[in-house]
């Protein structure tokens, strides 16, 4: 069979805008959603696609050749959503899997219709936890309207009509017809109020490894990402933001490179950035490295990873303020009066996105129209930036997704919009796309943020843990990213992994728990870099769990074990990984292992490595045994996709990750200093997939927390080296 | 004063199979001659310094990172672009095996990393591991070697 390709990127319909449905940035879960048919500005009964298909609802269309159209709000970029949230829609729809092709509809479509859509932001392991409720329903419901076209054109009670793939049979005559041919007739019928959703034991669609749905043109060159969109008469912007965050442009000197071949215009970007246009980015880029820049660096230049390290420490140091995230007992006291006491204080680096396809964004702006292409993470807040940047009115905005090359927490950000809409501004009636250089990538990031942690815990005279003390010094993301979403100053999402309940909560029970966050916000800007807070708190609680475990003279994994009584989801997926990789018995010669588990996203999830290590500092990561509970899984195999994928962005940042700074910006500017793993160096990946039901947890971003410490505890077992900062290339330790 | 200021400087390049006369500097990377010049987007930029792979393509049957090549010294070369790999319309043996083994995550690696294996297998139709972890030697941030050579063993074998 030949593959199928992935058909219209984004539908091309126009629709009339109702200003007053629209929050900017109301991007939240849980919105209220319209799910059926919804019509707020009384268009025709039926709305029809670009082609003239009727919608049945918002989440589908169905063509006169049986092709069905699933629409997804949500982004592509590359952890295979896009099919997931297909395969939802096509199992309560019932429709035909191989007829299946999905198109995005726009954030300005998505306005028009009273936000139909629900939110459109992909961050968070959110794509499908958050929707899928209301995109069932949208199947479900298209389902039911179906049904009930041909049983009112075969004047038959519609109980009396079952479907199959798509062919609906009315049971007591074996009449049949197809979806194609009564969808012009459903989508003239009252959605029904309710449906009810399938029981997932009964899937046959979703819970499937199916293959994904935007493979092929992935295979062949012809997938067309933001960076390669052309449009005509475009030109092309390269650019260069103050090197030092919070700096200024002082001065340019445009005339030097005037002549140069290509160069049509040079911009002032905002108030921090120069852009080059030209006719070829090459050119652009050529031409941009050759202008004299003054840069106004203000005071920030005075800092350096040294100053910022250092102010950290400070708040360590638990006469300094903090905010208090979890807490049980009086742990300050337990610890003063301690048998035992253990210390240690850990830290985690600055780290780059590095989406392997480097920021971008297309514009074309005209006093009567601002409309946009790019990868983004979330379309909605993609149009709020366009929309504040172009100062147009949201009719006269939209913006049109385009493939991601990577997507990682980067692409939810807008900095890239609203710069290419500034420049495209300067320069009305011709499209032009910005491209940054992989330089301007790695300076200008939104980094995972830079924290230390010391840890103390005591023990009584039996050995047993009466108290923890978990004291995090370092950068919030939401202060500068979402202050709205700050609780009193204080940051809830730092303590992702060791919150007291919730979506990311502690995994074990400790008399006397205090976790608390000294929040300290260097200039460089931080972002939700996958995984987002649970990276840290992982390695920095796993690591230090073997640390007690030693202290204790116990097994780290029976340890655990014993703490994990009152947390049996963690405890369970603890246990499917200690017992896939053989904790029990003894590893082979030279091979050391280590474990580790940790909550995030709504999914329990644990690791267990095993390594080899050869003059105390190569490492060798032979296999990574995975397990992870997130409620349900909807495509096993892009699960464990997800899971292997996870390892390779948390071990690349372990071992070759860390940005530094000197004088007030990042040092490392590209590969070759922020360096990535290779095929040499991954791990054999297995996965223990144990969804227990019952709720719906997140994919992508969990399972990246236990790489990491799981190597860690095998690198102590092997050398009895406990390494508490990183990268590991400033330990000397590499990969063998 | 830069001579490539003086009005226009045509190359000519073998892509594909066809000569293309394309109005560009000797000194342009191949990278920026094929995505800008000759139009073929499949070849990806990733770092611009021969660390990622992202842009490899094949000169003369051997695989090279475009971005550190000129459009000088591809003149006169046989290039071959992610485009050009499935020939007469029928998809190479490693386009067919990524997509029975559905390696592609986000993608933007893969054009290269396609590249790459192709070049590899051409001189070593049944890879060992080792000669894998030897050859290749591309970035994928979103993490897929695992399939990457279980597509590279299917592909032998096919
Ligand atoms: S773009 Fe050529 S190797 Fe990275
Ligand atoms: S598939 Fe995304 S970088 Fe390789």
């Amino acid at each position: 069979m030949l593959p199928r390709t992935r058909k219209g990127a984004a539908m091309n319909q126009h629709v009339k805008i109702n200003r007053r449905s629209f929050v900017i940035g109301a991007a939240t879960a849980g919105a209220g959603l319209a799910i059926g048919l919804d019509l707020p500005f009384g268009g025709p009964a039926v709305v029809r696609a670009a082609d003239g298909s009727p919608e049945v609802n918002a989440w589908v269309v169905i063509k006169p050749d049986e092709t069905v159209v699933i629409r997804i709000a949500r982004s592509e970029m590359g952890q295979g959503t896009l099919t997931g949230l297909a395969q939802l829609v096509a199992e309560e729809l019932e429709c035909d899997w191989s007829k299946v092709t999905t198109e995005y509809p726009t954030p300005g479509q998505s306005v028009a219709r009273k936000r139909v859509w629900g939110d459109f932001s992909t961050g968070g392991s959110r794509g499908i936890r958050t929707s899928q409720d209301y995109v069932r329903k949208g199947g479900a419901t298209a389902r039911v309207m179906l049904i009930q076209a041909a049983a009112n054109e075969w004047k038959v009670p519609a109980t009396e009509c079952k479907v199959s793939a798509g062919v609906i049979t009315h049971t007591p005559t074996g009449r049949t017809t197809t979806y194609g041919k009564v969808a012009e007739a459903a989508a003239k019928i009252e959605p029904p109020a309710d449906v009810k959703l399938k029981d997932p034991k009964d899937w046959t669609i979703a819970g499937k490894g199916l293959k994904r749905l935007d493979t092929v043109d992935k295979t062949t060159g012809k997938m067309i990402y933001g960076a390669d969109i052309k449009l005509p008469g475009m030109l092309n912007a390269a650019i260069k933001d103050c090197p030092v965050f919070g700096g200024k442009v002082k001065s340019f000197d445009a005339a030097k490179i005037a002549n140069m071949k290509g160069v049509k215009k040079v911009v002032q970007v905002g108030d921090s950035g120069v852009a080059v246009v030209a006719d070829t980015w090459w050119h652009a880029k050529t031409a941009l490295d050759a202008l004299p820049i003054v840069w106004d660096e203000g005071d920030n230049a005075k800092v350096s990873s040294e100053t910022i390290a250092k102010w950290l420490a400070e708040g360590l140091d638990n006469a300094q303020p903090a905010y208090v995230g979890n807490q049980n007992g009086d742990a300050k006291a337990a610890i003063a009066g301690a048998a035992k006491k253990v210390e240690a204080v850990y830290s985690y680096p600055y780290q780059n996105h590095a989406t392997m396809e480097p920021m971008n964004a297309t514009v074309l702006y005209t006093s009567e129209k601002c409309e946009v292409w790019c990868g983004t993470q979330n379309g909605e807040a993609a149009f709020a930036a366009a929309l504040e940047a172009s100062g147009l009115p949201p009719e006269k905005v939209d913006v049109h997704k385009l493939m991601l090359g990577g997507g990682f927490g980067r692409r939810g950000m807008t900095d890239y919009v609203r710069q290419a809409v500034a420049i495209a501004k300067q320069m009305p009636g011709t499209p032009i796309k910005l491209l940054w250089s992989r330089e301007e990538d790695m300076q200008h990031g939104k980094y995972h943020p830079i924290t230390q942690c010391k840890l103390t815990g005591a023990f009584d005279a039996d050995n047993n843990l009466i108290a923890l003390h978990y004291r995090l010094s370092g950068q919030s993301i939401l202060f500068s990213v979402r202050p709205e979403a700050l609780q009193n100053g204080m940051d809830p999402a730092a303590f992702q992994g060791v919150a007291q309940s919730g979506e990311a909560s502690i995994g074990y029970s400790v008399p006397n728990l205090l976790v608390e966050h000294a929040m300290r916000n260097p200039h460089v800007p931080p972002g939700f870099w996958r995984g987002v807070n649970v990276n840290h708190n992982a390695i920095y609680m796993e690591c230090f769990m073997d640390e007690l475990a030693l202290a204790a003279g116990q097994d780290p994994l029976e340890f655990r074990r014993k703490l994990m009584g009152k947390h049996p989801k963690h405890l369970a997926v603890l246990n499917a990984v200690a017992e896939k990789i053989g904790w029990s018995t003894p590893a082979p010669k030279g091979v050391y292992r280590g474990i580790a588990q940790v909550m995030g996203y709504g999914s329990y999830v644990a690791g267990a490595a095993e390594i080899s290590v050869t003059d105390g500092s190569k490492i060798k990561v032979h296999r990574i045994v995975a397990s992870t509970d997130p409620g349900y899984v909807v495509n096993p195999a892009q699960v464990e996709r997800q899971i292997a994928g996870s390892f390779v962005y948390g071990l690349s940042a372990l071992f070759y990750g860390g940005c530094t700074v000197k004088d007030g910006r990042i040092e490392q500017a590209n590969f070759d200093t922020y360096n990535s793993m290779r095929i040499n160096e991954m791990p054999k990946v297995e996965s223990v997939m144990v969804p227990s039901g019952g709720f719906w947890g997140g994919v992508g971003e969990p399972t990246i927390g236990v790489a990491a410490p799981a190597v860690l505890n095998a690198y102590f077992a092997a050398t009895g080296k406990r390494i508490r900062s990183f990268p590991l290339r400033t330990q000397n330790i590499t990969f063998a | 004063m830069d001579w490539t200021n003086q009005g226009t400087a045509m190359a000519s390049l073998k892509i594909n199979g066809k000569t293309i006369t394309v109005d560009v500097e000797d000194d342009t990377p191949l990278l920026w001659a094929i995505r800008e010049n000759v139009g073929l987007t499949g070849t990806k930029y990733g770092c611009g310094i021969a660390q990622c792979g992202a842009c490899t393509v094949h000169m003369d049957g051997v695989a090279m990172r475009s971005c550190g090549v000129t459009v000088g010294e591809a003149a006169g070369k046989e290039i071959t672009t992610i485009e050009g790999l499935a020939a007469g319309g029928v998809l190479h043996k490693v386009q067919t095996a990524w997509i029975a083994n559905d390696v592609p995550q986000c993608g933007y690696c893969q054009s290269g990393m396609i590249m790459a294996v192709a070049a590899l297998l051409k001189d070593n139709p049944k890879p060992t591991d080792d000669d894998i972890n030897d050859a290749i030697t591309n970035i994928c941030r979103c993490g897929t070697f695992q399939q990457v050579r279980e597509a590279i063993h299917a592909a032998a074998n096919a």
